[in-house]
């Protein structure tokens, strides 16, 4: 996966490079699905199904050196910011050859070597630490963006506000990236938020905010681009609102209860990001079905790798507590 | 040997790690020009900038969790929490991050971050202002924990604690701020985990934190006068603890009394009851004796504070105790 250079519009090329990777993130989260309802999997996993044009849109603007703390729903994340799909499926089956060698899990995803300083089952807790390691790249004159990804459900939390707050007070090269998805687990965003604009609440701290389609991945891109240059450039902070779609349930197996059949169904035939660059690009069923296969086979091979993966001694659970 | 009091050690061993390390920086509420709520870091704007010596809004989540990713980044940032009490306000942070990075990694991430803070009764500062809450912060895997209760050793267990790989929180006392002894000229660090026999004895070993050690000097002071031989043990660290220290004093001793600020119920003092019962079972000659706060939040009128919490009268009477079991 070729990391593109430039800042301008991107080749067509580059954006079947984009939807191949989109594909890879929804076939993954269809395999583990898949793993899980066969109970092969532990643990308590969210999907990023409806939300892979945010994850690629903003990885692929990123350069060397920028760091990115993730979320609850942190595969998307993880696979876009160049964690191979071997290691985070070895991960999530609890395996040591995994990209948090079985001591993370699904929400506790990392790989510091390539810039994943690490998903947070806690809603907005990695969002202080960002600023903190923009304040490091500023104090050190090091020319790095710290990415924090969080949704609606965080801006909510005090942490969204003190974190925002401190980092555009001290204009750290840090972007926030809001997930707009409108729901909060089981919460629609007009029962946790009083006002509908939640970019309204970082320019409330004077915070320059920028607003896409989340679900168009060359506009996230670009906003992505745009937003990071600004941090980059010791302007200060952004907050990029990506407004998305979570196209399943909260967790796997979660009935969604609470939101109506027609609108689940609505979601996934409207608000499909795989289905809207597929269309744009103009990809015919033969080219799909042969880059379908071909990231199936990946997906198929990481499952593979992750059972033939090593499980840690029991005993292991003693080590990594102190450095 | 200059005379330091414990504020000028505080302040002695930040300097030191900021002119020798440009990855030490310090950050809190009111620590620049006011130079903190209890004086600790006055002067030191003028000598390391605003940049290094940085005022935070009030806002404990955000100034933690910022010195934590500055520290997860290569930094070794020290953070002052201005009260105790307001660690309640971090301890999202301190406890689910800092002390869970590494692990949840895999071992990949270190977070070399300090966490100063200090409380305790006797201004009668009331309720939210004066709590002793080390005992949460032990039962955290993943943090260190320090307490020191004399200028020489709060300067050179800052340093080991700055230089740690690992979080640390660091209390200090507010009544020690006051006291002064002479240091040597250059700073010795201290390892972390080790204790501190303050005072040799053959009778009781007391084994005491914080202001408690103060009080357990005076308790051995008197104990003397009436032909009784205390030994008192600072374990100073309190995660990792020196175990082993404070079992060979009362394998010495035969008896033994904990005793800290905090509320005594699910205290430090019990773990380490627990601890000396495992290890010199053997060896005991008495019941485990422990001193600390009544339950009760501490109330604001002098005498009701002064009442709740021990005091080297109540050091003595729990030595006592240990002896008068075994006649």
């Amino acid at each position: 996966m070729a990391k593109v250079e430039q800042k301008g519009a991107l080749s067509t090329e580059e954006l079947r490079d984009f939807f191949r990777e989109m594909l890879l993130i929804r076939r993954f989260e269809e395999k583990v699905e898949e793993r899980f309802r066969a109970g092969e999997l532990p643990g308590f996993l969210h999907v990023a199904i409806g939300q892979e044009a945010v994850a690629v849109g903003v990885c692929r603007a990123l350069e060397d050196g920028d760091v990115i703390a993730s979320t609850h729903r942190a595969h998307g994340h993880t696979l876009a910011k160049g964690t191979m799909p071997n290691e985070l499926m070895a991960e999530l089956y609890g395996k040591l050859e995994g990209c948090s060698h079985g001591y993370g899990g699904s929400m506790h995803l990392y790989d510091v070597e390539r810039g994943n300083m690490g998903a947070n089952a806690v809603v907005g807790g990695g969002l202080p630490q960002i600023t903190g390691m923009a304040l490091a790249f500023q104090l050190r004159g090091e020319p790095r963006v710290a990415v924090a990804f969080f949704g609606d459900g965080a801006t909510n939390i005090g942490t969204f506000h003190e974190a925002l707050n401190l980092a555009q007070l001290w204009k750290v090269p840090a972007v926030f990236v809001l997930e707009d998805n409108k729901w909060a687990e089981s919460t629609p965003e007009s029962q946790h938020s009083p006002i509908r604009d939640l970019s309204k609440r970082a320019e409330a701290f004077g915070m320059t905010a920028i607003k896409v389609d989340g679900q168009d991945v060359e506009e996230v891109y670009k906003a992505a681009k745009k937003a990071l240059d600004h941090a980059r450039s010791g302007k200060g902070p952004v907050f990029l609102h990506a407004g998305t779609y979570r196209l399943v349930g909260h967790y796997i197996g979660d009935p969604q209860v609470y939101r109506s059949k027609e609108e689940q169904q609505d979601v996934r035939q409207h608000h499909d990001p795989l289905t809207f660059l597929r269309q744009k690009l103009e990809i015919t069923d033969e080219e799909f079905e042969e880059m379908d296969a071909d990231v199936q086979e990946v997906v198929d091979a990481s499952v593979e790798f992750a059972k033939n993966g090593t499980d840690p001694r029991p005993e292991d659970a003693m080590k990594n507590v102190y450095a | 040997m200059p005379e330091l009091s414990y504020r000028e050690a505080v302040r002695d061993a930040l300097s030191r790690a900021m002119r020798k390390d440009e990855d030490v920086f310090i950050m809190g509420e009111d620590i620049a020009e006011m130079g903190g709520s209890m004086g600790v870091t006055q002067g030191m704007l003028a000598e390391f900038g605003p940049q290094r010596v940085r005022n935070t809004p009030i806002s404990e989540m955000a100034l933690a969790g910022a010195a934590i990713g500055a520290a997860v980044q290569g930094m070794r940032p020290v953070a002052e929490i201005m009260y105790e009490d307001f660690l309640t306000l971090a301890t999202e942070q301190i406890v689910n991050q800092a002390a869970k990075h590494r692990y949840m990694s895999g071992g990949q991430v270190t977070v070399p971050v300090t966490f100063r803070t200090q409380g305790g009764s006797g201004w009668s500062p009331g309720a939210q202002h004066a709590q002793q809450l080390e005992a949460w912060f032990v039962h955290i895997p993943g943090l260190k924990v320090v307490f020191p209760s004399t200028p020489t050793d709060v300067r050179g267990l800052l340093w080991s604690s700055i230089y740690d790989d690992n979080p640390v929180v660091f209390f200090e006392h507010r009544t020690l701020y006051g006291i002064k002894e002479e240091v040597p000229e250059e700073l010795e660090p201290i390892p972390l985990g080790k204790a501190r026999v303050h005072r040799e004895g053959d009778d009781v070993t007391v084994i005491a934190t914080g202001r408690l050690v103060h009080e357990a000097l005076a308790a051995a002071t008197d104990a003397e006068n009436d032909g009784v031989s205390v030994e008192v043990v600072d374990p100073r660290t309190l995660q990792p603890l020196d175990e082993d220290a404070l079992i060979a004093s009362v394998k010495k001793t035969n008896r033994c009394v904990v005793a800290h600020e905090a509320v005594t119920r699910m205290g430090f003092g019990a773990e380490v009851a627990a601890i000396v019962q495992h290890g010199a079972f053997d060896w005991l000659d008495a019941p485990i004796e422990r001193v600390g706060a009544k339950f009760t939040p501490l109330p604001f009128a002098p005498v009701m504070e002064e009442w709740c919490v021990p005091h080297a009268k109540d050091v003595l009477e729990a030595i006592n105790k240990t002896l008068a079991r075994n006649t």
